[in-house]
């Protein structure tokens, strides 16, 4: 049996394919003939707004990139930053949201492979995975069934793979219903002179196909999934959602690494979207170089596959090596030891020709730089929606209290986006390879350098909310917000990654936000010195009427000079002093509160004074490094409120605290989503100096309270006690989840 | 003279690196070993480590019991030497037959990373060293780590004292509220008759490193490396 291109209807090919009358012009302009449809579904893959950037790239070329501490920017793989000591860390964040959409599982599992063979394609161990994740409420079956797939997919793959799930987020908004948003960000370490440059090794050098066979699965992925709006036939693109074999990738990680230290390669890369087709151009092209390619010597899954299927699948676990000639057996035998195959696919050649042969015939022939490089690049057209002013003046600060206090800490603290996400993390190995100094649930993830006292602190961070209401703030939050739960617990936050997932770009509002979300993210960037070195842009997130907020999900890498000093969030002990570092304001804009007590989205996500946040994060290196606190805690969703309650039940350890010297109404006090602010206890007898140091980095601080009892006491509002807050900040997921019934 | 403790690795070992690191830093001297081995390089112990062995495909450990090196650690078992199954090593070992019984889907039927607490049970006659009623705070991490055995089987282990640990309260007490998977008799780990051969599903390999967390994987190395010990001078 043969699988076809789309079969014949009224449209030509290339619309069928995704392609504009426009563009299928500049293909025959660049061919100097028409494409037949081999070439036409290989510029099809590479063109498509996944793998070309072609709405976006105008806007991410104003985001800083350099920086003393960034040793690989954007345009590789991931990008590295430099720890110190001689060792990198190598960090991408991408998407996964469409083949979850359609196959939570797979999808997920899929995704979880993807970003791990791109942080292996520059010689780095993969050390650490992070799941930022977005769902629709889970009131509706079909969203538990997306959400408990894709927890399960992520776990499945990162368990089976050995790589820890450290971290991540989940938040859920009614847009997300059909549209989830599945990120997932991969950190890995190699010492700085073992990272593979992918520029080096030219004409002469072989391409080795390393790992699983190819097949039918996946083809299209790009084009077809990732690139467009789903339907409600999306089921019906299930085929196009690749499988993984997270064993395969095991191995692929053993062999490339072993690869990589013995010298045997002088360039490695993931097969991903618009597979064997774009890794192959795109190793040319980086070049300047030619290649032939030969499918003939492509491993196939099943026989019969024609040359656009095997040029364009996404089967998973496969690496394109580039190896001198003379190595090709010692790679063959390295790889022949870990039970996966090696074949010599294709060899790079002078000129920029990309020769593609099939069975004996040459089926297609380009420049790779056309395919890989010179696809278009659209200035969309961008304005702010209309409605945005008049959402924008509905502050719910005007708003009076509907409940009690104490039920409206009850309610935001059960609320599904706030509570304990132990349902999601339990189901994730966080310990495996035995570096995990703080997992999922804290600030930010801490993963030790082997044999050091040297840490790398991750976190992701993204806001919906305040994306839709403010995109530039959005963006600019993201960075802030991440950067500081990496400062929370001590480190230095070095450079970002981020993945910027939004509606369709042909819609002007959607490239409004686009291009606001970018501003953000690169002022930020500059004020706090974390550049920019890679991420993804995942567009076409919407279905039927509902499209995702703005939504920029940010990662910020950092390191720990000592992961013996560095800080969590529980309360530790009895009688210390509590103070909150920072000043709450009337923000009430975008903030948990507004969404889960006044039910709605509305007002301006908090201001952002960037300076300030920045001499906050030097505080807390600071702190850290001086010894001086017990525990810290970023505030953001939630506010005060959530941030006292977290600290406390981490702990398992009351307090007693007033809230009202500054003027704010309580309900302002304990639920405001001002920025810059972290909670924090002093060791015993230094808060003296811990004052002091403050003063010096110009924070103001405000004395709470103090540690200590079974009760969580707001003075003279209300008090709860410590085990009821356990109970409803645990409880939550799993009740919503407890009437799971999977529905396909 | 530091005990040799091998620590095989299967295609798709995970934990192989961690039990290397374990036994470096709980005194004993790591050698990595293949599946493809035929021979365990004079080892004085041997470790099956986690993970997920070709794939767990099939049935977790039903590859891996046909693997060259599972002939050497059968002759391991045999002679008396210490052998620690960790997790899926657990599951290899109850499907070669060294330890009755089998591990199935969790409860839940999902996957669990948790620390937990076990409590040790009392010496056999063949492993003086392991000491009974301690309570141990280890991680588990598994999809399939429900013990089963047959109804004769199940008599059978309790009647030979091949209990060696069962989920329990942080104080100790037997409470099927603290049996994560749902395992039988709340067995977290199992011994064979002689008490040489050990297989559990928490993790001591990741509780021996103070700055990581608990450290309830000592008792286990030192049971393990006293054994090994033991076979130095025998």
């Amino acid at each position: 049996m043969t699988r076809r291109l789309p079969a014949q209807t009224e449209d030509p090919l290339h619309r069928r394919l995704a392609l504009t009358d426009e563009e299928f012009e500049a293909i025959v302009d660049k061919l100097g003939r028409r494409p037949n449809d081999t070439e036409l579904a290989m510029f099809a893959a590479m063109w498509s707004e996944h793998c070309s950037y072609k709405s976006s790239k105008g806007h991410l070329r104003s985001l800083p990139t350099r920086g003393p501490q960034v040793l690989v920017g954007p345009g590789q793989d991931a990008g590295v930053v430099d720890l110190g000591d001689g060792v990198a860390c190598v960090f991408k964040m991408e998407s996964h949201s469409h083949p979850s959409a359609v196959e939570p599982f797979q999808g997920a599992a899929t995704g979880v492979g993807g970003i791990i063979r791109d942080i292996l394609s520059l010689g780095a161990r993969p050390v650490a995975l992070l799941d930022p994740l977005r769902f629709g409420p889970l009131g509706d079956a079909r969203n538990r069934y997306l959400f408990a797939g894709v927890v399960a997919g992520v776990g499945q793959y990162g368990n089976s793979v050995g790589v820890p799930t450290v971290g991540g987020e989940v938040k859920f908004a009614p847009c997300h219903s059909r549209n989830p948003t599945v990120n997932v960000m991969c950190v890995g370490l190699a010492g700085t002179d073992e990272l593979i440059h992918s520029r080096t090794g030219g004409a002469g050098n072989v391409l080795v196909l390393i790992g699983a066979s190819t097949g039918r699965d996946g083809i299209g992925g790009v084009s077809v999934l990732a690139s467009r709006t789903l339907d409600e036939d999306a089921h019906q693109a299930r085929p196009s959602v690749q499988v993984g074999d997270p064993f395969t990738e095991n191995l692929l990680i053993e062999a490339c690494l072993e690869l990589a230290r013995r010298g045997l390669l002088e360039g490695l890369q993931d097969l991903g979207g618009a597979g064997l087709t774009c890794a192959v151009s795109e190793t040319a092209a980086r070049r300047g170089v030619g290649v032939e390619l030969d499918l003939d010597e492509v491993p196939l899954r099943e026989p019969g596959m024609e040359a656009f299927e095997v040029l364009t699948s996404e089967s998973q676990e496969r690496m394109l090596a580039t190896v001198r000639p003379d190595d090709v057996e010692a790679v063959r035998d390295v790889c022949g030891r870990w039970g996966l195959s090696a074949s010599a696919v294709g060899r790079l050649r002078g000129g920029g020709e990309m020769l593609v042969r099939h069975r004996g015939q040459v089926v297609a022939q380009m420049r790779a730089k056309a395919l890989a490089e010179e696809g278009p690049v659209y200035e969309r057209p961008s304005s702010p929606p209309p409605w945005l002013v008049r959402v924008r003046e509905d502050d719910p600060a005007m708003q009076p209290l509907p409940v009690s206090l104490e039920e409206a800490f009850y309610y935001v603290l059960g609320a599904p986006g706030i509570a304990s996400k132990r349902w999601v993390y339990e189901q994730y190995d966080s310990l495996v390879q035995g570096a995990t100094v703080l997992g999922p649930g804290s600030d930010a993830a801490v993963i030790r350098l082997q044999g050091t006292i040297r840490a790398v602190a991750v976190s992701t961070d993204g806001n919906g909310w305040y994306g839709f209401l403010d995109p530039y703030l959005g963006g600019a939050h993201g960075v802030a917000e991440a950067a500081r739960n990496v400062a929370t617990v001590g480190a230095r936050p070095l450079a970002i990654t981020n993945c910027l997932n939004f509606g369709n770009p042909e819609h002007p509002d959607v490239m409004w936000a686009f291009a606001e979300a970018v501003r953000g993210i690169g002022d930020a960037c500059r004020a706090l010195n974390t550049p920019v070195t890679g991420g993804n842009v995942s567009f076409y997130n919407e279905s039927g009427d509902s499209v995702v907020y703005p939504t920029p999900v940010v990662g910020v890498v950092g390191v720990i000079d000592d992961y013996r000093l560095l800080m969590r969030q529980g309360f530790a002990s009895d009688g210390l002093v509590i103070y909150l570092l920072g000043q709450t304001l009337l923000e009430l804009g975008g903030s948990e509160y507004a969404e889960t007590i006044l039910r709605k989205v509305s007002g301006r996500p908090p201001r952002l004074d960037l300076d300030m946040e920045g001499r906050l994060h030097r505080l807390l290196y600071e702190c850290a490094r001086q010894d001086l606190l017990a525990s810290a805690h970023d505030l953001s969703d939630g506010g005060l409120a959530v941030a006292l309650a977290e600290s406390s039940i981490a702990g398992g350890l009351g307090f007693t605290v007033s809230v009202q010297d500054d003027g704010l109404d309580p309900h302002v006090a304990l639920f405001s989503e001002t920025a810059s602010r972290v909670l924090v206890t002093a060791k015993p007898g230094r808060e003296g100096d811990f004052e002091q140091v403050a003063a010096v980095h110009q924070i103001p601080i405000t004395r709470l309270g103090l540690t200590g009892g079974s009760r969580l006491e707001f003075a003279s509002l209300f008090d709860v006690a410590l085990s009821d807050a356990v109970v409803v900040s645990e409880g939550a997921l799993p009740r919503l989840m407890s009437n799971q019934r999977l529905t396909g | 003279m530091k005990p040799r403790v091998a620590v095989v690795t299967f295609p798709g070992s995970n934990d192989d690196r961690d039990a290397l690191r374990a036994i470096e830093l709980m005194g004993g001297d790591p050698v990595p070993a293949w599946h493809g081995d035929r021979d365990l390089q004079e080892a004085d112990a041997v470790i099956l480590p986690g993970g997920f062995a070709y794939g767990d495909y099939l049935r977790t450990g039903a590859i891996a019991r046909f693997a060259p090196v599972m002939a050497a650690v059968r002759d391991y078992a045999e002679e008396g030497r210490p052998v620690l199954g960790v997790c899926n090593g657990f599951q290899i070992l109850c499907e070669v037959g060294l330890l009755p019984g089998a591990l199935i889907r969790n409860r839940g039927l999902s996957f669990i990373c948790r620390w937990i607490h076990v409590r040790t049970e009392g010496p056999s006659d063949a492993s003086p060293n392991f000491s009974g009623g301690e309570v141990l705070q280890v991680p588990i991490k598994h999809g399939e780590g429900q013990f089963v055995a047959s109804q004769e089987e199940m008599a059978r282990i309790e009647e030979q004292g091949l209990v060696a640990m069962r989920y329990c309260a942080p104080d100790g007490s037997i409470d099927e509220r603290f049996n994560p998977n749902g395992s039988a008799h709340n067995i977290a780990g199992l011994r064979n008759p002689m008490g040489n051969v050990l297989g559990m599903m928490p993790h001591p390999e990741h509780a021996v490193d103070p700055d990581l967390g608990p450290t309830g994987g000592h008792a286990v190395f030192d049971w393990f490396l006293s054994g090994a010990r033991d076979r130095i001078h025998a």
